[in-house]
């Protein structure tokens, strides 16, 4: 699935949206949740998952071709937990699950 | 500090000029539309902020961490975000911004 796909969807089952409206909203939704993270700020979504922030101090580590040490500066990186509903949705009614959900 | 659900909705009805009610029925469009995805096993790609994957588990038999009693733990999908580029700078870039970790509840849900 590509944001293309997911305009569709706004497109077509909400209605009252033109493909370009659609589109343009699509794009809000990302472009806000792209700026609120880049200001530092973890986003919950319940029902679907969160996606939060972790400063990463200076480490040790090691170039994987070369073996070589190298260091790895301190980062800020973003991480997503799935929410439980998002886990349940995935196992629910498929051969992998068996019901016992979180 | 961080954001919910109903303030990205806030947000969108702001900027996108919408009353509440419809910027909530595209917020809630765009994550279903996305559950559904995975759900279908499928990955989603968002360029400029991420992509979603599903991974399939093998069963396993675990152990409850407290008891020491083995429990099996059955096949399972789980999803996985990998962060795209350009966001990955962004928020390495916003660095000089505390992060307000207000409670680490992250498992919350609803």
């Amino acid at each position: 699935m590509t944001k293309a796909e997911i305009v569709t969807a706004v497109y077509t089952r909400l209605g009252g949206f033109s493909k370009k409206e659609s589109a343009d909203l699509v794009d809000l939704v990302f472009e806000t949740m792209k700026e609120t993270l880049g200001r530092g700020e973890k986003i919950k979504i319940s029902g679907f998952g969160n996606f939060v922030l972790r400063d990463k101090r200076q480490r040790q580590g090691r170039n994987p071709q070369t073996g070589d040490p190298i260091v790895i500066t301190a980062r800020r990186v973003l991480n997503f937990k799935a929410s439980q509903l998002l886990k349940q949705a995935l196992n629910d009614e498929r051969s992998a699950g068996d019901g016992e959900a979180g | 500090m961080g954001m919910t659900k109903s303030e990205l909705i806030e947000a969108i009805a702001a900027r996108g000029e919408l009353t509440k009610a419809r910027a909530e029925q595209v917020v809630n469009c765009v994550f279903d539309a996305m559950t559904e995805a995975l759900q279908r096993g499928e990955g989603i790609e968002i360029r400029g902020f991420g992509s979603f994957t599903v991974r399939p588990y093998k069963p396993y038999a675990g152990r409850n961490p407290r008891t020491g009693q083995p429990v099996p733990v059955p096949a399972k999908r789980l999803p996985f975000f990998k962060v795209g580029k350009e966001l990955k700078e962004l928020v390495n870039n916003s660095r000089h911004i505390a992060l307000v970790d207000d409670d680490d509840d992250d498992n919350h849900d609803d």
